[in-house]
């Protein structure tokens, strides 16, 4: 620790700090522009000149260390002089245009020029004026406004990992653009509309919509990916109208990725569901809330009474709430169906007895990014979990080898220490290869079974440079993606990705599918395993994903579905929905296919119009709230199941709030074991695979963000692709 | 006295070529030092006692620089030579380039090998295309002659000298800009510290040094630090090499003594036209403070005369201005250069360089206002010292000089809408 004196308090400040960050530290505030805390420093806005004992020259607070003794004054008559006139020089050819800025009212210059600005300019010569860049549908430009704080092209250097904006031409003439014209394309782009500390880089979906003013922020949680960043609602009228990062250090620092920032636009989608309705001789109608829950109940008895209860199977979207798929689970099962899913994704299903609580990344998020080596397999990181991609990236950064076993050579923004692209059927004998090779050079005795399984795998030099690069690491991270999940030998990779994990001490991690996987495990929305026995199985499995179309049932609920996205086989599945007897949709939206196949829909909030919980990745539970009404004549999904459980009359279902049903969930799951520990047995090679995975396109996920315009023009959004290798 | 360090071929005949610089004793320091594998404490300790210091405008002291590079540190080095020499006023460097390359050289291979560099890089301004040839000439020379290389002349030293085209932009002269540049970026200056010497080219280690400084070095050597220095006087040792341009009879490049008399340089350079009157003098480059011909008839040459008269010797380029000179005009086209020349990194010098120009360039056309003079101070004052690198400084220099001691011309051109020396 290093003992300073900032404005005549004296403290202590870390060794190597910067002034600025032992100032923020303690709360004295430095003003800024270039400087911020998760990029490099310029120091080239030259804002945050301060006054430090025996300097001549005023020094920039963002590129001073903090030296023994230092005594620093950010008040006095040189620092404020310094300070102001680095205003004036910022605001002589900034326009005066702040009555239709977006950025007005949140605006760190306008703020900063309240403090340290002239009354009026002494500026009598002609203003700069920039020509705007279009750079894609996300970001909006007004170049004019830039300040040149390079935090953008910084942000695209360091964090995004993908070099698309640069300051090209010199002095006044600079300008920040793209190298050479093009939309921006990183997965985190929109991070760069917080950075811009003026509005030269504003979010095109937003603008001019509201005013900073006339909005109230809610906390929130991002309901897109496992990794439940957490985020701000901004809410006017009982709008959501837009989507900001709130700063979480543990989980997305201070980003957010655009899929959890612009897919609020879906939230007002034209077929947003805003009434019950229901379909009697093929047509629908707008209906009560009594009258659709009466048809929704007489039609499930009938048929319950007709087939039996087994042939009602359920489908729920891994995005949706716990509390949801809980009461959900419980409602089916209390009807005497075991057969409900949440991994409409997923082929191989055959290890699900032996999985873990559920899944899991093995360790923190925090945690990821301090590794060493990363062994991807089949994971599309940085589109797919785009926090979680940083996080690697940042690991790589530091030297961390990150490696992949993949069936499509996804472009990423790292660099990777080894890269293996095989076919889907080549995946299994990829990493039985570098299981291979890590047996042969660490001459460990092989766990049961595995000799004979690697007898005829034969090894790459790739293979054991990845061996190598796990075994020397300290902490190495192996992790499975989500077209690892959609494998058709998954529990064979999942098998052997374990072994690899156990062999060189890596922690093994999943990376799971929507934005509560891990939720859907622990409540039971899985065939063999209910809340109260969430690492045990049930005796009888229902039939999962899968099995209940292979096998059509005469009557299904879907729960956030959309079939003809959220399906491995739309085909398949429209196909039995539509033969079916009886379908209840609970969604949010109306689409053609739902509205095919449905017989009733009841409309439910989506995750901003109701309370609920997401369990991410790594465990964690996050309970958020509404922040706004349900629209129209939707409810809360927690509030319809209940009142469907006490029509139904099922016992149990008497909750006054959704806390109620979050806390009977824990209670039943008493302590949840953080793990992916599992006894060993053996898997087998599954030698043919024919089958394709189906690539989910990373603004297809959910039936919120396949609604969000903007995104679905960025280059990434392209749709359901089969990539053949 | 005159013309005998870095100009000492100039008399004869291809003095560029390698077999005119041997036969003046070329190259011999070089191989005394691969023979004899000379301490590089001894070469700093030399270099101290001959009082050099950089000729590229900061005045640095050269032995001390060298010294300050990590000696116990394994691992590459480099040894640059900053010929990017683009301030208004000096073409110095580049008729060493095109007169003496080898001296340049010599003394680039003696630094590598006191410094622990054995790779170098001379980058040329941009618009030097005919003194980069015959530098890129004398490499050739150089290396086929054995004294650069790998194992120079059986010795085990290896030393590898490049030199690179500019692309013309003025700021590249600042070192970690150039250095910037060399590694193929945007020519922007690097926050200091850290400082080359520890954070240098591509992050390794490195010593800039200007060409003239660089030049001097094998003389330095060969006839003694004591010399050197006594041809110069206390703590301003050596020759310097003046550009003397503008309204002189015989502008050119002048090697005469550290402390010099500024009249006698005048006078070497043929006085200034018939029947003109001297006026001012900018006696170091277009950034330094300009002085009126009164305080410059009394000043000698030298780094702390310059600098007690309220000036510097920067770069040794001195621009002399008669009185047919309108100050307002020369002013304005001094900052409409710095103007252009920004590197647009920190806010006070690429938003100030524009409006100091345009402003200054508002009086000259008169439409100057009566309180413009004072703003135009005020705002310099606001550009220096608070940049990342000196062109800030350069940029505000001239402006507060020029008014201070011609503030009745610019005040004529506010109040009568002209020029007063023409009028």
């Amino acid at each position: 620790m290093i003992n300073i004196e900032i404005d005549g308090l004296k403290i202590e400040a870390q060794d190597g700090a910067m002034l600025i960050e032992a100032a923020d530290e303690v709360g004295i505030s430095i003003p800024r522009f270039c400087y911020h805390k998760k990029l490099s420093v310029a120091a080239n806005c030259r804002m945050c000149l301060v006054d430090v004992e025996k300097a001549a020259k005023p020094l920039p607070a963002c590129a001073t260390p903090v030296t023994e003794g230092m005594k620093v004054f950010t008040q006095s008559q040189k620092a404020i002089s310094a300070q102001k006139g680095v205003m004036e020089f910022l605001l002589i050819n900034h326009p005066l245009d702040c009555p239709i800025c977006d950025q007005g009212g949140e605006c760190d210059l306008q703020d900063l020029a309240v403090g340290y600005g002239g009354g009026e300019t002494r500026y009598s010569e002609n203003k700069r004026v920039v020509k705007n860049k279009n750079i894609g549908s996300l970001i909006a430009t007004d170049m004019t406004r830039c300040i040149h704080c390079t935090r953008c092209v910084r942000f695209g250097e360091e964090i995004a990992g993908v070099r698309e904006l640069g300051a090209i031409g010199r002095g006044e003439h600079m300008e920040i653009g793209t190298y050479v014209a093009s939309t921006i394309s990183s997965e985190l782009s929109g991070n760069m509309i917080d950075l811009c500390p003026v509005g030269a880089l504003t979010s095109k979906p937003f603008r001019y919509s509201a005013r900073n003013w006339e909005m109230q922020r809610h906390p929130s949680i991002a309901g897109h990916d496992c990794v439940g960043s957490n985020i701000d609602l901004d809410v006017r009228d009982n709008n959501i109208m837009r989507v900001v990062p709130r700063e979480n250090e543990e989980i997305n620092e201070t980003w957010i990725s655009d899929r959890d920032r612009f897919s609020y636009e879906g939230l007002n989608s034209k077929d947003r569901l805003t009434a019950p309705m229901i379909k009697q001789s093929g047509e629908w109608q707008r209906v009560s809330w009594d009258t659709a829950l009466a048809f929704a109940l007489n039609g499930v008895k009938e048929l319950v009474g007709r087939h039996g209860a087994e042939h009602l199977g359920t489908l729920v979207s891994p995005s949706a709430t716990l509390e949801e798929m809980y009461l959900l689970q419980k409602l089916v099962r209390g009807l005497g169906s075991s057969n409900i899913d949440h991994r409409v994704r997923q082929l191989d299903f055959s290890d699900q007895n032996r999985a873990p609580a559920f899944p899991y990344l093995g360790q923190s998020i925090e945690s990821l990014g301090q590794s060493d080596a990363v062994l991807l397999v089949g994971a599309n990181i940085t589109k797919d979990q785009p926090i979680l991609g940083h996080r690697v990236r940042q690991a790589a950064l530091f030297g961390a080898k990150v490696m992949c076993v993949n069936s499509v050579d996804y472009k990423v923004n790292m660099p990777l220490a080894e890269k293996l692209i095989t076919d889907v059927a080549g995946m299994e004998a990829a990493l039985a290869g570098i299981l291979k090779a890590l047996l042969n050079m660490n001459k460990i005795a092989a766990p049961s079974g595995i000799d004979q399984l690697l007898h005829s795998v034969s090894i790459s030099a790739t293979h054991e440079k990845m061996a190598a690069n796990l075994s020397k690491a300290s902490h190495g991270s192996v992790l499975l993606g989500l077209s690892a999940a959609s494998h058709p030998a998954y529990s064979t990779l999942y098998a052997l990705a374990e072994c690899i994990a156990e062999l060189s001490g890596a922690k093994l991690g999943s990376l799971s599918l929507g934005a509560n996987s891990a939720g859907a495990w622990l409540s039971g929305a899985v065939p063999h395993r209910t809340a109260d026995s969430a690492s045990s199985n049930q005796t009888s499995a229902g039939l999962n994903a899968i099995q209940m179309f292979t096998a059509p049932r005469k009557g299904y609920f879907l729960f956030g579905i959309e079939p003809e996205f959220d399906s491995v086989d739309p085909v398949v599945t429209t196909q039995s929905l539509k033969d079916a007897e009886f379908v209840v949709a609970f969604s949010s939206y109306a689409s053609t296919v739902l509205s095919d196949v449905a017989n009733v829909f009841l409309p439910i909030s989506p995750y901003t119009e109701t309370s609920g919980t997401f369990v991410n990745v790594e465990g964690r539970w996050q309970s958020f709230k509404g922040v706004v009404s349900p629209q129209e004549d939707t409810r809360p999904a927690w509030k319809i199941l209940r009142v469907l459980g006490n029509l139904f009359e099922l016992k149990g279902f008497d909750y006054m709030s959704s806390i109620e049903v979050r806390d009977e969930l824990k209670k039943c799951l008493g302590d949840i074991k953080l793990s992916n520990k599992r006894a060993w047995l053996c898997p087998e090679l599954s030698g043919n695979i024919s089958e394709q995975i189906v690539e989910i396109p990373i603004y297809g996920a959910d039936a919120i963000t396949r609604r969000a315009v903007s995104l679905s023009i960025t280059p990434d959004a392209t749709g359901h692709t089969i990539v053949m290798n | 006295m005159a013309n005998e360090i870095c100009f000492r071929t100039l008399n004869h005949k291809e003095p560029w070529a390698l077999s005119t610089y041997q036969s003046l004793g070329g190259y011999e320091q070089w191989k005394r030092i691969l023979k004899k594998k000379t301490p590089p404490q001894e070469i700093i300790n030399e270099l101290k006692e001959s009082a050099l210091r950089g000729r590229g405008g900061a005045g640095f002291p050269t032995g001390l620089k060298w010294s300050f590079m990590p000696r116990n540190v394994e691992g590459q080095k480099y040894i640059v030579c900053n010929s990017d020499e683009g301030e208004p006023g000096t073409f110095k460097d580049r008729d060493i380039l095109r007169y003496n390359p080898h001296a340049l050289i010599e003394g680039m291979a003696i630094a590598g090998y006191t410094i622990g560099a054995n790779v170098g890089y001379n980058y040329i301004r941009g618009e030097f295309r005919e003194p980069y040839t015959r530098f890129e000439n004398a490499l050739k020379e150089a290396r086929a002659a054995g004294l650069l290389g790998k194992n120079i002349l059986g010795s085990g030293v290896d030393f590898e000298l490049h030199s690179q085209l500019g692309a013309g932009a003025y700021i590249c002269g600042e070192e970690t800009a150039l250095l910037e540049s060399l590694e193929g970026k945007k020519g922007q200056p690097r926050f200091k510290p850290p400082f080359p010497a520890s954070y240098g080219l591509y992050g390794k280690p490195t010593t800039i040094n200007n060409t003239e400084t660089l030049a001097s070095v094998p003389m330095i050597l060969e006839k003694g630090g004591k010399w050197f220095h006594e041809l110069g006087k206390p703590n301003n040792g050596g020759t310097k090499l003046f550009s003397v341009s503008g309204h002189v009879q015989k502008p050119g490049n002048y090697e005469v003594g550290m402390g010099t008399p500024f009249s006698e340089l005048l006078k070497l350079a043929g006085g200034v036209r018939e029947g003109r009157r001297l006026k001012a003098v900018i006696p170091g480059g277009s950034s330094t403070p300009i002085l009126p011909a009164d305080v410059m008839m009394d000043v000698t040459m030298d780094y702390d005369a310059l600098s007690k008269a309220g000036s510097m010797l920067g770069a040794g380029s001195v621009i002399v201005m008669d009185d047919s000179t309108c100050m307002v005009k020369a002013l304005a086209r001094i900052a409409h250069f710095y103007f252009e020349e920004s590197c647009g990194q920190c806010t006070p010098c690429r938003e100030g360089t524009g409006w100091l120009s345009r402003v200054i360039h508002r009086i000259e056309h008169g439409e100057g206002k009566s309180t413009d003079l004072d703003m135009l101070v005020d705002v310099s004052k606001r550009i220096e010292g608070r940049t990342i690198c000196a062109l800030g400084d350069a940029a505000a220099m001239p402006v507060v000089s020029f008014i201070k001691h011609f503030r009745d011309e610019f005040q004529y051109h506010i109040d009568h809408k002209r020029c007063m020396v023409s009028a």
